[in-house]
C-alpha cells in the first residue's frame, strides 16, 4: 500500500496528461482545429469526437437489396444458358424449359438425348468460393429427376454469392452517385445480408435523397413500335410526360455502354438536356440503328418509363448523342450523375429512415450536457459528505474516469450519440461504486481494531476480487448490448463498457494512489471516514 | 467534520426472516408483471411496432393539437396519434404501419410533409418498416437472452452453481417487474428501453454479486453458522455499500430524468425503477435463495485447499 514507485506515480500523471490532450480538441471549433493541424506535426492526434446524427443532425437511411428479383435474374440467365448450351450440342428439347423459383426444369423425352443433355448441362455447374466460404463450394445442382425431365437448381451457395455481389455493386454505385452530386461526408455500408446503410450528416429533406439513390438508372434505347408489329413483340410503357407508348420490347442499346454524362443546353432550344458518350461497341450499334431507321422515333427508356421518343433525323455516327425531356436544369443533373453512376444490379428498398433536424439535436447536446454536470455534482457533494477528504480522492478519481471515457472515445473514433451520453450519466453514479466499496471496506476493517495502515491495505485487497466480479457482469451486459443493439443503442453500449472500464481503471490505481500520497504525508493515526 | 451515513453501521437486521413475506409479495408481483404484459401489454413504439413517428415545432405560436389531428386524419394514413412533447409549441405525431410494405411508411412521411411544411418545422422524422421492426424485437430478445446466459456461465465458474441460479432467479425477476412496469406506466417501450433492460440486468447482476462475495467469505470464516445467520450477516455488512451505491446511481439518474431531455425520459424511468428492484431483489430474494437451495458452509470444503475447519482468519 505504501510502497508506491514513483514511476508509477509518473505514469499515471503522464496517462492523465494523454488524455487531457486526446480530449482537448473536442471542445474547441473546427476552425480551430484545422488552424491547428496545419502548424502541428502530423503525429499529434487532433481528433474531435464524433457526433451522432442524433446530435448533429442529418439522415440515415437504410435501403435493401431486392434479393428475389436479383434471384429471379440469375434463374432467367440460367434458362438462357441452358437454351445456349443445348443448342451448341444440337439437343432439340422436346418438352420446353420450365422456370421455377430457385431454378430450371428441361424436358427431354428420349432418353438417349436426356443423358447427352446431362453431360452438356453439367458443364454449367462452376465451383465458387471453396470450403472457406462455408458452401458446399459450386454453383449448381444438375440431375436427372427419373420422370423424362432435367432439373437443374441454383446452389444457395450461389444465390447467396449473387446478393452479396449485388450488394456491394450497389454500395459501389451509390457511392459514386452520392459523390457525383456533391453531397459530403457520406457513409455508405453494408448491414447485414442484404441492406445498406446510408448516412448523411446534416441533410434534412430525404426526398431527393430518396430519388437520386433508390432509381434503378437503367437506360434503354428502343424503337417505337410500328402499327403492324406482333403483339408479342412490343410493350405498351408509361411516359414521363403522361400518356402511354408501344415501344418494341428488343433493347437497341443499353446505359452500360455508356462511358460518360453531362448535363448541357439543347442548341436549339436551349433547353436543358443531358449529353452522353457511348463505349466503341455502343457508338457503333447506335450508328447502325439510327443508319436503318432514320425518320422513326427513337425511345429513351429509363426504368420502364419513357423519356421522350425523339424522330431520329439521320445517322448518329459519332458515339455521342443528347437526350431531351423537358427537363428541368436540377432534372439534367441529376439524370446526368444516375447515367454516370450507372445502373443499380437490383431495386432498392428503403426500409428505415431516420432524420433529425439540427434544433432537435443542438437540444439533446444542451440537455445531455446539464443532465451530466448536474448529476454529477449531486454525486460530486454526496461522496465529499460521505467520505470527506476520502470523497475529495474519489471525486478525482470521478473526474479522471470521466476524461479516460472521452479520450478513449476520440481514440477509438467511436460515436457519441444521446443515449451515449446517458450511458456516460449512468456511469457517473456507478463509477464511484468502486471507491464505495474501497471505503466501506476500509471502514469495516478500521472498525475490527485494525491500525490505519493494515485497514487501507485489507481494504483495497479484500475489495479488490469484488470490484472484478461485479464489473464484470456489468461489462458482459454493455459488450452484448453492443452486439445485438442498433444505431444509437450502441453508442450507449460503447460508453458504458468503456465507462466500467475505466472506472476500474481509475478507482483501482488513482485512489490508491493518492491515499497513499495522503498517508506519508500525515502519517495519520485515526482514518477520516 | 460530522460525516453523513444513510446506512447506519453495525445493524443486526435479521433480513432471512423477510423471506416469508418477500417470497410472496415478489411472486405475487411477478404475476401481476406477466398477467399485465399479457392482458393490457406494452406501449411499443415504432421501433417494434414499425410505422411513423415526426417530431413537429410550429414556426409561429402554440401547436394547435385539436387541428393538427384534424388535418392528419384527413390525409388517410388511418389513426394519427397527436401529442406534444415537452415544449407548447412541440408535438408528436405517429401512425401505425401503412400498407404498401416496407416503402408505405416513406410515401406516409411525404404526405406528412407536403400537410405540414408551411407551419411546422420537422424536428425528426422516423419511419420503420415490418420486417426492420420484427428484426429490431428479435435481436433485442436474444440479446436479453444470450447476456443472462453469458452471466450464468461466469457465475458458475466463479461461485457455486446455487449462487448462479440465485443470481438468476433474482434477475429474472427484476426483468419481470421491469417488463410489468413498461405495462404498468404504457411508457413506450423503444430500442433504447432494450438497452435500459439490459443495463439493469447488469446492475442486478452487480448488486447479487456484491452479496454473494460477502456471502462466501463469511462462510469460508464461520462455519459453525447457520447459513440464515451467514446470509443476515452477510447482508448487513455490505448494506451501507448497497445503499451508498443506489444512491449516487438514483442521483445521476435523475439528473438524467429531469434534465436529459423527452428522448430519453422513459430509459431514464425505468432505469430508476430497475435500481429500486434490484436492490430489494438482491437482498430479499437472492440471498435466501442459497437457504432454499441448501448452501451450507460446508460447501466450500472441496474448495478450500486446507481441510481445516478452523477458520482461516485474515487470509482466505
Amino acid at each position: 500500500m505504501l510502497r508506491l514507485a514513483s514511476w508509477k506515480v509518473a505514469s499515471i500523471l503522464a496517462l492523465v496528461f494523454a488524455a487531457m490532450l486526446l480530449v482537448v480538441p473536442s471542445f474547441l471549433s473546427e476552425a480551430t482545429v484545422a488552424a491547428m493541424q496545419a502548424r502541428l506535426p502530423s503525429f499529434v492526434p487532433l481528433r474531435q469526437i464524433v457526433l451522432g446524427l442524433d446530435l448533429q443532425g442529418g439522415a440515415h437511411l437504410l435501403m435493401e437489396v431486392d434479393s428475389p428479383s436479383v434471384i429471379k435474374a440469375q434463374v432467367e440467365a440460367l434458362r438462357d444458358d441452358v437454351r445456349g448450351k443445348l443448342r451448341e450440342g444440337k439437343v432439340s428439347i422436346s418438352g420446353g424449359i420450365a422456370v421455377q423459383p430457385r431454378g430450371v426444369l428441361v424436358r427431354i423425352a428420349d432418353s438417349a438425348e436426356r443423358a447427352r443433355a446431362l453431360t452438356l448441362l453439367a458443364q454449367l455447374d462452376a465451383r465458387i468460393g471453396g470450403a472457406i466460404s462455408g458452401g458446399n463450394g459450386h454453383t449448381l445442382d444438375v440431375a436427372d429427376n427419373g420422370q423424362g425431365a432435367i432439373q437443374l437448381t441454383l446452389t444457395d451457395a450461389a444465390t447467396t454469392e449473387k446478393v452479396k455481389r449485388a450488394v456491394s455493386q450497389s454500395i459501389e454505385v451509390l457511392n459514386r452517385r452520392l459523390n457525383g452530386s456533391g453531397t459530403k461526408e457520406t457513409n455508405v455500408q453494408q448491414q447485414g445480408a442484404d441492406r445498406v446503410l446510408i448516412e448523411v450528416p446534416g441533410l434534412q429533406d430525404t426526398s431527393k435523397l430518396k430519388d437520386l439513390l433508390g432509381a434503378t438508372a437503367k437506360l434503354e434505347f428502343r424503337l417505337v413500335a410500328d402499327a403492324g408489329e406482333a403483339p408479342g413483340d412490343y410493350e405498351t410503357l408509361p411516359e414521363q410526360q403522361g400518356g402511354t407508348l408501344p415501344v418494341e420490347k428488343r433493347v437497341m442499346v443499353a446505359g452500360e455502354d455508356l462511358v460518360d454524362a453531362q448535363p448541357s443546353f439543347d442548341s436549339r432550344t436551349s433547353e436543358p438536356d443531358v449529353s452522353f458518350r457511348f463505349n466503341l461497341r455502343g457508338g457503333q450499334r447506335f450508328g447502325q440503328v439510327t443508319s436503318e431507321n432514320v425518320g422513326k422515333p427513337f425511345a429513351i427508356v429509363l426504368d420502364g418509363k419513357v423519356i421522350s421518343a425523339p424522330r431520329i433525323l439521320g445517322p448518329i455516327t459519332g458515339g455521342s448523342g443528347q437526350i431531351t425531356g423537358n427537363f428541368t436544369v436540377e432534372q439534367a443533373d441529376n439524370l446526368a450523375v444516375l447515367l454516370r453512376a450507372g445502373a443499380l444490379p437490383a431495386k432498392l428498398t428503403v426500409v428505415e429512415e431516420r432524420t433529425v433536424g439540427p434544433g432537435l439535436g443542438q437540444d439533446s447536446i444542451d440537455a445531455g450536457k446539464h443532465a451530466a454536470f448536474v448529476g454529477g455534482a449531486l454525486v460530486v457533494v454526496y461522496m465529499l459528505a460521505t467520505y470527506g477528504v476520502f470523497g475529495v480522492f474519489a471525486d478525482l478519481a470521478l473526474g479522471v474516469h470521466i476524461l479516460f471515457i472521452f479520450a478513449s472515445m476520440s481514440l477509438l473514433g467511436a460515436t457519441l450519440t444521446l443515449p451515449g451520453i446517458a450511458g456516460i450519466v449512468f456511469t457517473i453514479g456507478m463509477a464511484v461504486d468502486s471507491n464505495v466499496l474501497i471505503y466501506e471496506r476500509i471502514r469495516e476493517e478500521s472498525h475490527m481494531g485494525r491500525s490505519v495502515i493494515s485497514a487501507l491495505e485489507a481494504g483495497f485487497n479484500r475489495a479488490f476480487a469484488t470490484i472484478i466480479d461485479s464489473n464484470v457482469t456489468m461489462f458482459v451486459a454493455a459488450v452484448i448490448l453492443y452486439l445485438f443493439g442498433s444505431g444509437a443503442v450502441r453508442g450507449f453500449a460503447v460508453s458504458l463498457g468503456l465507462g466500467i472500464l475505466t472506472s476500474v481503471i481509475t478507482a483501482v490505481t488513482m485512489t490508491r494512489m493518492m491515499i497513499a500520497l495522503w498517508y506519508r504525508r500525515g502519517r495519520p493515526t485515526h482514518l477520516p471516514i | 467534520m460530522k460525516l453523513l451515513r444513510l446506512a447506519p453501521e453495525g445493524t443486526k437486521i435479521s433480513f432471512m426472516r423477510f423471506r416469508r413475506l418477500s417470497y410472496p409479495f415478489s411472486a405475487v408481483m411477478s404475476l401481476f408483471a406477466v398477467a399485465m404484459f399479457f392482458l393490457v401489454g406494452m406501449n411499443f413504439g415504432i421501433d417494434f411496432a414499425g410505422g411513423s413517428q415526426v417530431e413537429l415545432r410550429a414556426k409561429a405560436g402554440v401547436a394547435d393539437l385539436a387541428s393538427l389531428r384534424a388535418k392528419a386524419e384527413k390525409l388517410d394514413l388511418g389513426p394519427v396519434e397527436a401529442q406534444r412533447s415537452g415544449a407548447e409549441t412541440d408535438v408528436t405525431l405517429r401512425l401505425n404501419v401503412q400498407p404498401g410494405g416496407e416503402q408505405g411508411q416513406t410515401i406516409a412521411v411525404n404526405k406528412l410533409h407536403q400537410a405540414f411544411d408551411a407551419d411546422y418545422e420537422f424536428r425528426s422524422v422516423d419511419a420503420v418498416g415490418p420486417r426492420v421492426s420484427g428484426e429490431l424485437v428479435q435481436s433485442g430478445t436474444l440479446g436479453i437472452v444470450v447476456a443472462i446466459l453469458a452471466v450464468l456461465t461466469y457465475l458458475w465458474f466463479r461461485f457455486e452453481w446455487q449462487f448462479a441460479v440465485g443470481a438468476i432467479i433474482g434477475t429474472m425477476h427484476d426483468l419481470l417487474l421491469t417488463v410489468g412496469f413498461f405495462s404498468v406506466t404504457q411508457l413506450e417501450f423503444n430500442a433504447t428501453s432494450i438497452a435500459a433492460i439490459l443495463t439493469i440486468v447488469g446492475y442486478s447482476l452487480n448488486e447479487t454479486v456484491v452479496v454473494l462475495d460477502r456471502i462466501r467469505e463469511v462462510m469460508r470464516k464461520y462455519k459453525k453458522l447457520s447459513t440464515a445467520e451467514i446470509v443476515d450477516m452477510s447482508v448487513n455488512a455490505v448494506l451501507p455499500r448497497t445503499i451508498m451505491t443506489a444512491t449516487t446511481v438514483f442521483l445521476a439518474l435523475l439528473a438524467l430524468f429531469f434534465l436529459g431531455g423527452h428522448v430519453i425520459r422513459s430509459f431514464s424511468a425505468a432505469m430508476i425503477w430497475g435500481i429500486f428492484v434490484s436492490t430489494y431483489s438482491s437482498i430479499f430474494i437472492c440471498s435466501p435463495m442459497l437457504i432454499y437451495l441448501g448452501v451450507r458452509a460446508d460447501t466450500f470444503d472441496r474448495n478450500v485447499a486446507k481441510p481445516d475447519a478452523t477458520p482461516a482468519g485474515a487470509n482466505r
